[in-house]
């Protein structure tokens, strides 16, 4: 039983999580733009690649690097059998986002976020509830062009976050921050597809290796 | 030896009050059931009834009889129902033995809700889907239109029930547009069992004054009856055709009963209106009230009756003239601290 959990971590990607985007899938999908020179975050300068007509170009290399990270940080949450919580403010993509979760056997959290949520959680939801392992950020912002406040909560309860940050986000207290656009469809059905694969993938090899163990 | 004074653990634990409504698990309410229908047949066999056929009826009878109780307040009383009756329906544990949640919005606070509004939504996005295809191969758009008026939405109180959590005023207007959007595409009829989840129908009330038909009497006479009342008086008209003008009150001609002037013109009124004073014959009866009173009943009774005889048109000019219409006014009471319905005390200034 512990050899199963331990084996996954020797592999720098046991789950084979880079075959599944290219530089090229991440440019048609119009990943590397980013918003106007004027709404630049600071700390997001080193992932720009550059500007060109005042309008941001995000850095493909570093992204998929990052990429590859957060993907493969969510197959082994997902094969250890973590909650995973997909938190988008975005209106355009709700039911996207929540159809994703859906069909990953996850959960989902594109709505209003009421303040106790993460921190309150006892009081809220009943004494036994167990708190999500992992949140995905499919877009930082919420409808006020803040940061979510989720962010702040995950990091106080010392929840792991992946997250899409775009050039006029804040990337700080993000664990896996994963640099491109969150504002074309195209990118984000790109983003749900790629979760969908990867939780699906490590749920899959969970089963197997489990069925292995049965039968020894 | 040493005497434990330290609290226990039991104590250390939270407020159990503060944390709500306790929540019954499955287990428990089927525990409930198994043991009221147990009661329920010892109860029967107590009773010297065949316990098959031991409906709530006789369970309450013999509960009473037992346990006689003179306690105002019935629910106080000692009962014996249904546990899905005395638990009341509750959300049960949402998550499982593992701890992950068995819905996919848990997180959001207002599962049900939230569900509901992206099966909607889904709903709303099928049916543009469908509209796209049809315009893609030129085909009309269906417009029947849904009959409105015959039909509501869902109330709040209605939507908590059926979401069995509470939604707040602003959450349940959300709905409703959201709801409107769908039925206002074309194509919306693809959904309509979905959305008839959500509408209620609404008896339609025609409030349309139905005016009687005349009745013959044995000798062949056109006549009508009305009914009328003002203040306390109530009054009944009976109006008959091919008459001289003789008008009969409680038995009594009208010069005997009404002296006065004013209350034989008030009876005249409905006939001079129509120009037909000398026309029909008319007997009524009234009681109640005072002078005024009656005469005012009778005449709203005879113009009631007069509708029978009369045009369509002539009825509106009656209604416009007042004839028709029952006059509210009625003796308003003395309030306290004031010598009558209006008038104060004298004011003294000293």
């Amino acid at each position: 039983d512990d050899k199963m959990f331990t084996e996954p971590l020797s592999h720098p990607d046991f789950f084979s999580v880079k075959e599944l985007f290219t530089l090229k899938d991440l440019f048609d999908a119009r990943v590397h733009l980013g918003h106007k020179k004027g709404c630049r975050h600071r700390f997001m300068e080193p992932y720009i690649f550059g500007c060109r007509l005042d309008q941001d170009i995000i850095d493909l290399e570093q992204t998929m690097q990052h990429l590859q990270l957060a993907l493969n940080f969510t197959a082994h949450v997902a094969f250890r059998g973590g909650i995973i919580l997909f938190v988008s403010r975005r209106r355009q993509f709700c039911h996207l986002v929540e159809s994703t979760a859906r069909a990953c056997g996850e959960y989902a959290h594109t709505r209003y976020w009421q303040g106790g949520l993460l921190t309150n959680a006892h009081v809220q939801f009943g004494p036994g509830v167990r708190l999500p392992d992992l949140l995905i950020f499919l877009s930082t912002l919420n409808n006020v062009f803040e940061p979510h406040v989720a962010i702040r909560d995950a990091a106080k309860m010392n929840i792991p976050t992946v997250g899409v940050v775009d050039t006029n986000c804040n990337p700080c207290l993000i664990s896996y921050p994963i640099p491109g656009n969150d504002d074309s469809p195209a990118a984000l059905e790109l983003y749900c597809r790629l979760f969908r694969m990867t939780i699906n993938r490590a749920k899959d090899k969970r089963r197997l290796s489990e069925a292995a163990e049965e039968l020894q | 030896t040493l005497r434990l004074i330290c609290t226990s653990t039991a104590v250390q634990r939270k407020n159990v009050g503060a944390s709500g409504p306790e929540k019954y698990t499955e287990t428990f309410i089927k525990k409930q059931i198994e043991e009221f229908n147990l009661g329920k047949r010892h109860l029967a066999n107590m009773m010297g009834e065949d316990p098959e056929t031991f409906t709530q009826e006789d369970i309450d009878r013999a509960i009473a009889y037992l346990f006689p109780s003179g306690l105002f307040d019935k629910q106080a009383r000692p009962m014996m129902k249904h546990p899905t009756e005395v638990f009341p329906e509750q959300r049960k544990i949402q998550w499982g033995e593992d701890g992950r949640p068995f819905h996919f919005l848990f997180y959001t606070g207002k599962q049900s809700y939230y569900s509901l509004m992206h099966e909607t939504y889904e709903k709303l996005l099928n049916v543009q889907k469908h509209q796209d295809q049809l315009v893609a191969q030129d085909l009309p758009l269906q417009k029947e239109k849904r009959n409105l008026a015959g039909s509501r939405w869902l109330t709040k109180i209605e939507l908590e029930e059926m979401l069995l959590e509470k939604v707040s005023d602003d959450d349940y207007s959300r709905f409703i547009q959201l709801l409107q959007k769908l039925v206002a595409l074309p194509c919306a009829d693809i959904e309509e069992k979905y959305i008839q989840k959500f509408s209620k129908e609404v008896p339609m009330q025609l409030q349309k004054v139905v005016i009687e038909p005349l009745q013959y009497d044995e000798r062949g006479v056109a006549f009508s009856t009305g009914e009328g009342q003002r203040k306390t008086a109530r009054a009944t008209a009976v109006v008959y055709d091919n008459g001289t003008g003789k008008i009969t009150v409680n038995g009594i001609d009208i010069l005997h009963y009404f002296p006065v002037l004013q209350d034989r013109e008030q009876l005249l009124f409905p006939f001079q209106f129509l120009g037909r004073i000398g026309k029909h014959d008319m007997v009524c009866t009234v009681s109640g009230g005072g002078r005024s009173a009656q005469a005012g009943a009778i005449r709203l009774a005879s113009a009631k009756a007069l509708r029978s005889f009369v045009t369509e048109k002539e009825v509106e000019f009656m209604r416009q003239a007042g004839l028709l219409t029952v006059d509210p006014r009625v003796k308003e009471r003395k309030k306290p601290g004031q010598e009558g319905p209006r008038r104060k005390f004298t004011w003294k200034k000293r």
